[in-house]
């Protein structure tokens, strides 16, 4: 563990920050470098990471933002929690990020890589040159978060449906979806309306500050 | 006769042997595959979004509708990632309940795996003798946790409850004999443990059975050998993990390499295939079966050697006794917690995974100190071994693409969550 943690820190570029957290190691690397970052990983000989086990999006759009507030309890009912309106977010960094989890299957080994994308809108290059199956992935994160990948060999979406609007694992997309599907008796196919529900919060997030919580930091 | 040219043929989503839902656009010359190009998504239900706005425990029960034919695996690796950010360790006896009900499900798995796989290439009878030993296995899920499929039986800090001291009978009906409903009960007498042992005894000679019907049989060596060979670096380039990455002779097995819950102290060995064609890979997941009984026997021993408690004492994360709350404040206060707001994750976050049936299933899950996760990644295990199916069919025959499709373990539960 600690002679992986030395490896990554010498063959990394030196832009690249590190931190262990329940045993497990975290890069965070520019998003610039995230291909070169890749080759280093799968081709040192003492890392040898040749499986890319996951790749995701992750929108921090509202990381730290409560739906209930805890502070003052009784003086508001219970419909404090379901006017649901994400606050100003409290994240200092970009709002998206690309995680990484790469494996050794040689060495028997794990890292996870992390890149903030600054831009908008939100580019990173592909590392489907790296990591050939990666391909999928990156799909599902341009589909679930509008994260574009450039040079990627076949960037479409994948999980949604055909002719889908809008990038619905971001924080901002309301959980219900904008459009609802039905089939149409008079037209005699199947016809787009928009939903016809509000989203209702049936438990509201609380973010508990106290010090009970934070031993774990 | 004209010159057989180019078709592009259009297979499912609504096809027997598309394991569900699955769609695929098929760029054929004659009846070899030039192309394939895969559409999944058609059960996507946003399981990730949805969990986002639960509190933790809620989403267990999703978990068991995501790889749909191994329920607890995935309940497993979800349970050991909040484990992890809270720190909280499971008692022994729950982490063996726990090996004793992943190994049932990995049966569960192979079964269902092993059935579909013969029907796709023709042998319906096969189909049979799976499910008929299925049933059985469903009948221990019902016996700990009420349901037959979908369980939310591990819960963060151990399971639901202990394992029942006795098997639910078949009662008396109108269609049966009352001798009919004797035989059908005789197993049932005892407890669950004694129910698991009676199985796990009579399953090799089962296993024994279904090998008589394939191993050697002809057709199925046919079909099967020297399709969708896949060398070990290949495996490897194509990103593969479980069994899909055993059969091409690696040996890589979480359960051995970074071991979890209690695998370190079972004995059990891992196969490995040669040549890495879809008849490996059919041995392999068989031999697994095999080892499966082998683990379950020791746990089943240990289990009724070392009684305990199979929770947690942490009254944060595991409900009070019923009983306690009638005159402990302190236990209704901490039911009422948990069961409208849950509980509070540090901020943080980490990744669990689990050695799945079809290979490693992983849930990343970041807490941002709140009572519902910021945000859940699942990583299904069949969503990059299906990824590989266009380059391993390309240039095989039509037949073989079903082959080797069902040669994967694709269910498209977990794949497009």
């Amino acid at each position: 563990m600690k002679h992986l943690l030395q490896t990554l820190k010498a063959n990394l570029p030196k832009e690249c920050q590190f931190y262990t957290e329940h045993n497990q190691i975290t890069v965070l690397a520019p998003s610039q470098s995230i291909v070169e970052c890749c080759k280093t990983l799968k081709k040192h000989a003492e890392l040898k990471f040749d499986i890319l086990i996951d790749l995701c999006g992750i929108d921090y759009l509202s990381y730290g933002v409560g739906e209930w507030d805890t502070v003052s309890t009784t003086a508001t009912g219970y419909s404090r929690a379901t006017n649901n309106k994400p606050d100003e977010s409290k994240w200092p960094l970009p709002r998206l990020a690309v995680v990484y989890h790469l494996l050794s299957t040689h060495l028997n080994h794990r890292v996870r890589l992390k890149a903030f994308i600054k831009s908008d809108p939100p580019e990173i290059e592909s590392i489907c040159s790296v990591y050939k199956h990666a391909n999928w992935y990156e799909r599902e994160a341009y589909d679930l978060f509008g994260i574009i990948f450039n040079n990627h060999p076949d960037l479409r979406r994948i999980l949604t449906d055909y002719g889908f609007k809008g990038f619905p694992f971001r924080k901002d997309f309301p959980i219900s979806g904008h459009v609802e599907v039905r089939y149409d008796e008079a037209e005699k196919r199947c016809i787009y309306e928009p939903t016809s529900i509000d989203p209702r919060v049936t438990v509201p997030k609380v973010v508990r500050d106290d010090s009970r919580y934070l031993k774990g930091k | 006769m004209s010159d057989l040219s180019h078709y592009t043929v259009n297979f499912g989503p609504q096809h027997p042997s598309a394991h569900g839902v699955l769609r695929l656009i098929l760029e054929l010359k004659g009846e070899v595959i030039t192309d394939v190009d895969t559409h999944i998504g058609l059960l996507h239900r946003a399981t990730e979004k949805l969990a986002e706005s639960k509190p933790f425990n809620h989403s267990i029960g999703y978990m068991d509708r995501l790889d749909y034919v191994s329920m607890m695996c995935n309940e497993h690796a979800y349970v050991m990632a909040i484990e992890q950010l809270l720190g909280v360790n499971p008692p022994k006896r729950a982490q063996y309940i726990r090996v004793m009900f992943d190994e049932i499900t990995r049966i569960l798995n192979h079964l269902m795996w092993l059935g579909a796989h013969a029907m796709d290439l023709g042998a319906v009878s096969v189909f049979l003798y799976c499910f008929q030993a299925r049933e059985d296995l469903m009948d221990c899920y019902e016996a700990v946790s009420g349901a037959r499929m979908h369980a939310t039986y591990y819960r963060p800090g151990g399971v639901y409850r202990d394992l029942p001291n006795s098997m639910p009978n078949y009662e008396p009906n109108r269609w049966r004999t009352e001798k009919e409903i004797e035989i059908l009960n005789e197993n049932r007498q005892g407890s669950l443990l004694d129910f698991v042992e009676n199985f796990i005894k009579a399953f090799p000679g089962k296993i024994d059975e279904y090998e008589n019907l394939l191993t050697d049989n002809r057709i199925w060596k046919q079909r099967t050998v020297d399709i969708g060979i896949v060398s070990p670096s290949l495996a490897r380039k194509l990103g593969f993990s479980g069994p899909m990455l055993r059969g091409s002779g690696i040996n890589w097995d979480l359960r051995k390499d970074q071991p979890y819950a209690v695998y370190n102290e079972l004995d059990f060995d891992v196969p490995l295939g040669s040549k890495g064609d879809c008849y490996d890979r059919y041995l392999i997941r068989i031999e697994e079966m095999r080892q499966s009984t082998r683990i379950i026997e020791q746990c089943i021993a240990w289990l009724r050697a070392n009684p305990g408690p199979v929770m947690t004492n942490n009254k944060k994360v595991a409900p009070p006794k019923r009983i306690k709350m009638k005159d402990d404040m302190e236990a209704l206060i901490h039911h009422f917690k948990l069961f409208t707001e849950g509980y509070i994750i540090p901020p943080g976050e980490t990744y669990a995974a689990v050695e799945h049936p079809k290979g490693e299933f992983g849930i990343y899950l970041v807490s941002d100190g709140s009572n519902k996760p910021y945000r859940l990644k699942i990583r299904p295990a069949g969503f990059t071994h299906l990824q590989a199916l266009g380059e391993l069919s390309k240039g095989l025959m039509i037949a073989d693409l079903v082959t080797i499709l069902s040669s994967i373990d694709v269910v498209f539960g977990d794949i497009d969550r």
